[in-house]
């Protein structure tokens, strides 16, 4: 059977959006692998080992190796997402530590959002205080945007990777652009 | 819009990442079939709802999406503390005040004295 | 010339740069910089309304947000009529088109003025008094006729083609109002480098330096000294300046809601501007420097055109260079007044006289109006402004009475003094005290954690101000973590105005027992005597009297009304006036658009709309959407020439006879996991969990405490540790929120944590005799066979290459699938499936088709079928209690009194006597038809639908005792008479479930 069989292909949600404006644009990001992780103090290390890097214990922190950024979401959840070819649920697979991986790379969609003008445009709907000294570089955070919940990481000075439900993408990047819109205005 | 201190992500947040979850300090029995009717009442039903202090939960559901706790006057709206699931009740003591935050010009007991004509000369340099 | 009353040299604006409009289709010229207010004033045009109920002819009060006369419309265009705007704010621009308001057939000659005429009915209370009989006709007569008549501008019958943005913003320090002491305070605060945000109504900042032109700091004129502080302000990185920004609202913990207007003063606005931006500001301190506005003199006729307030008419004249008049007197009982005659008299116009109420006022401003040479009637009172369309004379009495003259003016500026804007700080519950020897309210105790500075604070002079706002800027950067500064540019007053004084309530000629028309609110046309009159017909609180009255509640919140109206209530009542007390100041501060409030939220963002992964293909194939929750589901797929009727009944047919595709991504998924992931779902669910083996499935129910069935869903096991559970749609975040709750709170010792996986994967359910082969050639590693995959079960595989977790479950009756891939290969998956269901003559189905083929079986659905008040018993569920748990969330409730006692209301069947007859969902049941209205009402229909694979209509009912009820008779009474039912059971299609399996 398997034969003849062609693979499915896959739609990514927003595929190739992308919006301009004076100063900031916005992009839909391409797939990446994403685990939802779990897992108590005790586990962590025998997990950072696994995944490569050293998951962050502080709040609204991240940590990054190569391709590969765990974003502390709450006290024992990490959001991991690799934007290579291994996906982080594979090196979680053979870790005996307690903990729970779940695969959520087609759950969440990601666009990004630089240019000087990228915090005004977050901030139009994003009730986070987004300057640089409480919301620094490698900062992220689930929060809201607008009617949406997001997961929001600040890449560079002037650049976030938005996370949202892959049902809500729509509803997020529209949301963007009008806040692109006004914000470089 | 409420500025709440959630005790997991360790700073104050928007109120639009929370949701209130009811009364604090309800402990379901661990004996829960065996229980009374009028202990399920209490249990189920009955709430505080008092003007004042309230013991409260709060979800950060849209942040690190723990439940925690709250003791929130609920005349002012203010916080008095926020405290993590689990632990006890905290002591009070020390952080309810009915004091204003500050008065304005003079002290409550001058608030109707004729004031200055021209407020009072600042020292060189104070800022 | 052709702006008459323009005075060549005098005001800041540049003449050249002239600006065309029109009032009311009457072209005018006016000049860049002018208001509406200021421009129609410089081509001599006072009047510009009708007042609300006696539509009386009204001018310009004010020059400034507290307008309460000078309403007009704005047209932009057939959609873009903006009424009620205020002129005196509204900033002039080329093209700009006004209208006056609530006049029939012309400003000039109102068929409604005829109201004043009969004003001695229209008295306080009128309306509540007159028009309480018949009941009936208030609202379809009287209150459409009144609402008619009186009332304010007409709002645009066509969608505001505008938009609106929104922005949230922090800050250390933020100053509200531009006058001189918030400018003092955002400078004391920016030099110590923490975020300042500074905002003012106005465009250009600077407060009442606009026209104290006795003003100098730091050596030069104020307003030019405000205009280099707010540049160097501008120039620096951590202060952001927004001007034409009104702070409405002061919420809880320094939160403040401010709308800013960008394109209102622009002659042609770019496309990508919002007309208005939303500002959501939380601040470490706020500074509050809001100024004070001046109050009108309560006497007889104070409202006509013409007649204004003295600091309105030195805005006019020393910023817009206009005068508002050439012979002008001046009625007042404080200083302020002297001013304005001063500034009016120097720059070439003849004032007539000023009255003042004092018999001995003494001072510099007294000494210099003597020293021009312009008359003083010093302890007399202007008892009447004579005019209608216009003022054209003030009549003069000495104030205990005495002969009358009348002197010929074409303006009367007055002053009774000044009040302080104390709006912002009591909206954030801050607590005004009385002070009573300036007779004013101040900021008493503070509620959180801001400052009032200047005017607003009862600080009279512009070197206190100064002094006042700088440090209170100093010290709120400090405290919000700002570096020391040494030696701060502090700015210094060198010459400056301040006013202190003045009367409250009625001035003489309009005191009690007289019947004049002296008005405390111009709005809403409260005179003194509607005041007394409240009093006399037993109001004691001032919230009272402001409610009978109407007084302070118009659009301009009572802001030079509220004062004068306390102060007669407190007269009439024999009271001081900190007895009376002050009405509430509430948000908005002026008034707010709803656009501004709603910002991005209308349109395409109004709310998030969910799609699925295969939305797009079932558009394509015509297919017709509701709306579950947030999300859009195929309804039904109706082909060429079908009504939904047709298409459900074929798609029903089609499921049963071959097969049918559809898509249930919506379904709650929940990955719950971890070594207690199963003692978990005990403790959550009503089923046993432990015993269920890897690669099965469960149907699941969960209750609340109380018993009540919360929700439902399939369950299947992928490991020991793992289980895969879905929830009703609706339920997706409320189950996951329950099950969050417990684990977190409750049973915290478990070892188990839970991901929503909703999105995670497509779920595409393939159900019908012919579904297995509809799958087959696509599966890789698992055995389809019902040996090794019976009904109930899950495997893991792949499916066209792409990872599946393939359920055999069914919620049609017939032999089914869900096949669950990750959801971006959800369409190609999808449509692989449907070309090979096309050869076995497979449809895709809606929801409408999912419902129906449930109900043939008595399937329930959680929130269609239950109500919150169901439990498993009532539900025919009861087989899906472990009977042998201790603990389940629900197990205590289900053994309450009223659970258990007989009489509750069962699910059953209900089959109509007529099987072509459809019942209506929601309708009720009742045993007897013929008793008398109301009935007795012993159940409802939940679910109802003609069913073509029976042949007949099928319906359940929630029925009291239904379960011992079978095969009983009872009755629906619809308005098109009654329709006799029978009681059945709830499975209505292959009651022994065979086809599961066939």
């Amino acid at each position: 059977m398997a034969d003849s069989v062609q693979a499915a292909v896959r739609n990514p949600a927003q595929a190739g959006r992308e919006f301009q404006a004076t100063g900031v644009k916005l992009a839909t990001l391409p797939p990446a692998h994403r685990i939802s992780l779990r897992a108590p103090a005790a586990s962590v290390a025998a997990l950072s080992k696994a995944l490569g890097l050293t998951l962050p214990e502080k709040p609204k922190t991240s940590a990054s190796k190569g391709s590969r950024t765990a974003l502390w979401l709450g006290p024992d959840e990490w959001l991991v997402i690799d934007d290579g070819a291994n996906d982080p649920l594979q090196d979680c697979a053979g870790v005996e530590a307690l903990h729970s991986a779940v695969g959520i790379s087609h759950r969440n969609m990601a666009i990004s959002v630089t240019g000087q003008g990228a915090e005004s445009t977050v901030s139009a709907g994003c009730p986070q205080d987004l300057s640089l000294a409480a919301f620094p570089v490698g900062a992220c955070s689930r929060t809201i945007l607008g009617k949406s919940e997001i997961v929001l990481l600040r890449t560079a000075d002037e650049a976030f990777r938005v996370e949202c439900w892959r049902s809500f993408s729509d509803y997020v990047f529209t949301f963007l652009t009008e806040a692109a819109r006004d914000a470089s205005a | 819009m409420l500025l709440i201190r959630c005790p997991y992500c360790e700073e104050e947040r928007p109120e639009l990442e929370f949701r209130n979850a009811g009364e604090a300090h309800v402990a379901r029995s661990t004996d829960m079939a065996a229980i009374s009717d009028d202990d399920f009442e209490k249990f189920f039903f009955i709430r505080s709802n008092p003007k004042g202090i309230i013991f409260e939960r709060w979800r950060h559901i849209h942040g690190c999406a723990r439940f925690f706790n709250a003791a929130r006057d609920t005349v002012t709206d203010k916080f008095l503390v926020t405290y993590k699931a689990g632990e006890p009740k905290p002591d009070l003591e020390g952080l309810v005040s009915n004091e204003p935050a500050a008065y304005a010009n003079r002290p409550p007991d001058q608030l109707n004295v004729k004031k200055p004509r021209r407020a009072p000369a600042k020292k060189k340099g104070e800022a | 010339m052709a702006e008459p009353f323009r005075i060549s040299g005098a005001g800041r604006l540049t003449p050249a740069k002239t600006a065309r409009f029109t009032f009311d289709g009457k072209p005018f010229s006016g000049i860049e910089g002018d208001t509406l207010a200021s421009a129609l004033l410089a081509n001599g045009v006072h009047l510009v309304g009708r007042s609300f109920k006696y539509h009386r002819p009204r001018g310009f009060l004010s020059a400034g947000a507290e307008e309460p006369n000078a309403l007009v419309s704005i047209e932009r265009d057939a959609a873009r009529k903006t009424p009620n705007v205020r002129a005196t704010v509204q900033e002039l621009y080329d093209g700009l088109a006004a209208h006056s308001q609530n006049r029939w057939p012309s400003l000039s000659f109102d068929v409604g003025a005829v109201n004043d005429l009969a004003s001695p009915f229209f008295s306080a209370g009128f309306y509540y008094k007159t028009f309480m009989w018949p009941k009936a006709a208030w609202k379809n007569l009287y209150e459409p006729k009144i609402r008619a008549a009186a009332g304010l501008g007409v709002a645009p019958d066509q969608p505001d083609p505008d938009h609106y943005s929104s922005r949230f913003a922090h800050c250390e320090v933020l100053v509200l109002g531009g006058g001189a002491s918030g400018i003092a305070a955002a400078l004391a605060a920016a030099e110590t480098g923490v975020r300042v945000i500074l905002a003012d109504e106005q465009s250009e900042l600077g407060g009442a330096l606009r026209f104290e032109s006795g003003s100098r700091v730091d050596g030069q004129d104020g307003f030019a000294w405000a205009q280099g502080a707010v540049a160097k302000l501008a120039a620096m990185d951590n202060v952001r300046l927004l001007p034409r920004t009104t702070a409405f609202g002061y919420y809880a913990q320094n939160f403040v809601g401010l709308t800013e207007r960008v394109t209102d003063h622009l002659a042609a606005p770019g496309h990508d501007l919002p007309r208005e931006r939303l500002w959501q500001i939380r601040a470490k301190k706020v500074v509050i420097a809001t100024g004070a506005i001046e109050r009108q003199m309560v006497f007889a006729d104070n409202d006509r055109p013409g007649v204004m307030l003295a600091s309105a008419a030195r805005a006019y004249l020393n910023h817009y260079g206009v005068a508002v008049g050439r012979q002008v007197g001046v009625y007042t009982a404080n200083d302020s007044a002297y001013a304005a005659a001063i500034d009016l008299k120097k720059a070439g116009v003849n004032i007539a006289a000023i009255v003042d109420l004092r018999d001995n006022p003494s001072g510099p401003l007294i000494d210099e109006a003597r020293t021009l040479g312009i008359e003083l009637n010093l302890g007399r009172a202007v008892v009447k402004a004579r005019g209608n369309l216009r003022v054209s004379a003030m009549v003069v009495q000495p104030k205990n009475g005495g002969a009358e003259r009348t002197i010929p003016v074409d303006a009367l500026l007055m002053s009774s003094g000044w009040t302080p804007s104390v709006h912002l700080f009591s909206q954030s519950r801050g607590k005004v005290a009385f002070d009573d020897a300036t007779r004013r309210f101040l900021p008493g105790a503070y509620a959180q954690d801001c400052v009032s500075v200047g005017a607003c604070n009862g600080t009279d002079s512009l070197e206190a101000s100064l002094d006042e706002g700088y440090a209170a800027g100093a010290k709120a950067a400090k405290e919000a973590g700002g570096k020391a500064v040494r030696g701060g540019a502090k700015p210094k007053a060198d010459a400056g105005e301040g006013w202190t004084g003045g009367m409250l309530g009625s001035a003489p000629g309009a005191g009690a027992g007289t019947t004049v028309k002296a008005f405390v609110d111009f709005q809403n046309d409260v005179t003194a005597k509607d005041i007394r009159q409240a009093v006399h017909e037993g109001m004691r609180s001032i919230e009272h009297v402001k409610r009978f009255t109407t007084n302070g509640m118009a659009t301009d919140q009572g802001k030079t009304s509220n004062m004068h109206g306390l102060a007669i209530a407190a007269e009439t009542l024999g009271k001081e006036i900190p007895e009376v007390g002050l009405t509430t100041f509430r948000a908005p501060y002026t008034p707010v658009t709803f656009g501004s409030i709603v910002n991005h939220a209308r349109g395409p963002l109004f709310d998030p709309t969910r799609r699925t992964a295969t939305h797009d293909w079932a558009e394509r194939q015509g297919a017709v959407f509701e709306d579950v929750g947030q999300w859009k589901r195929a309804w039904y797929f109706p082909r060429a020439g079908e009504d939904m009727h047709a298409a459900v009944n074929r798609e029903c047919v089609t499921v049963r006879k071959a097969a049918g595709l559809f898509d249930a991504s919506t379904l709650g998924k929940i990955e719950v996991v971890g070594p207690d992931a199963a003692k978990f779902m005990e403790l959550l669910y009503t089923n046993p969990w432990e015993k269920l083996g890897v690669g099965r499935c469960r149907y699941g129910v969960m209750l609340r405490e109380d018993g009540f069935i919360y929700d439902d869903g399939v369950v299947g096991r992928l490991a020991a540790d793992r289980f895969h559970v879905t929830t009703t749609t609706g339920g997706a975040a409320r189950v996951m929120n329950m099950m969050e709750d417990y684990l977190q709170t409750e049973f915290p010792g478990l070892n188990v944590w839970l991901t929503s996986t909703s999105e995670q994967w497509a779920v595409i359910a393939v159900q019908g005799p012919k579904s297995r082969d509809i799958i087959a050639p696509f599966v890789e590693g698992i055995d389809l066979a019902d040996e090794a995959l019976p009904h109930m079960s899950v495997r893991e595989g792949k499916i066209c290459g792409v990872p599946t977790r393939l359920f055999r479950m069914s919620f049609s009756g017939e032999r089914g699938f869900e096949v669950n891939v990750p959801a971006d290969y959800g369409l190609a998956v999808w449509e692989a499936l449907w070309a090979e269901g096309q050869k076995h003559g497979a449809c895709a189905y809606g929801t409408e088709t999912m419902h129906v083929l449930r109900a043939e079986k008595g399937y329930i659905i959680v929130g269609q079928d239950t109500d919150g008040t169901v439990t498993p018993a009532d539900a025919g569920l009861d087989w899906a209690i472990g009977k042998k748990k201790t603990d389940f969330v629900g197990i205590r409730g289900l053994s309450r009194p009223d659970l258990v006692a007989p009489g509750r209301k069962q699910l059953v069947g209900l089959k109509t006597k007529d099987p072509k007859t459809v019942l209506e969902e929601g309708a009720q049941v009742v045993a007897n038809p013929n008793q008398p209205i109301p009935m007795k009402m012993i159940g409802h229909v939940t679910s109802s639908y003609w069913s073509e694979n029976c042949g007949r209509s099928i319906a359940l009912a929630l029925v009291v005792d239904g379960h011992s009820r079978m095969g009983e008779t009872l009755f629906v009474p619809m308005p098109s008479g009654v329709i006799e039912v029978e009681i059945c059971s709830a499975v209505f299609f292959d009651e022994k479930g065979g086809r599961l399996n066939g």
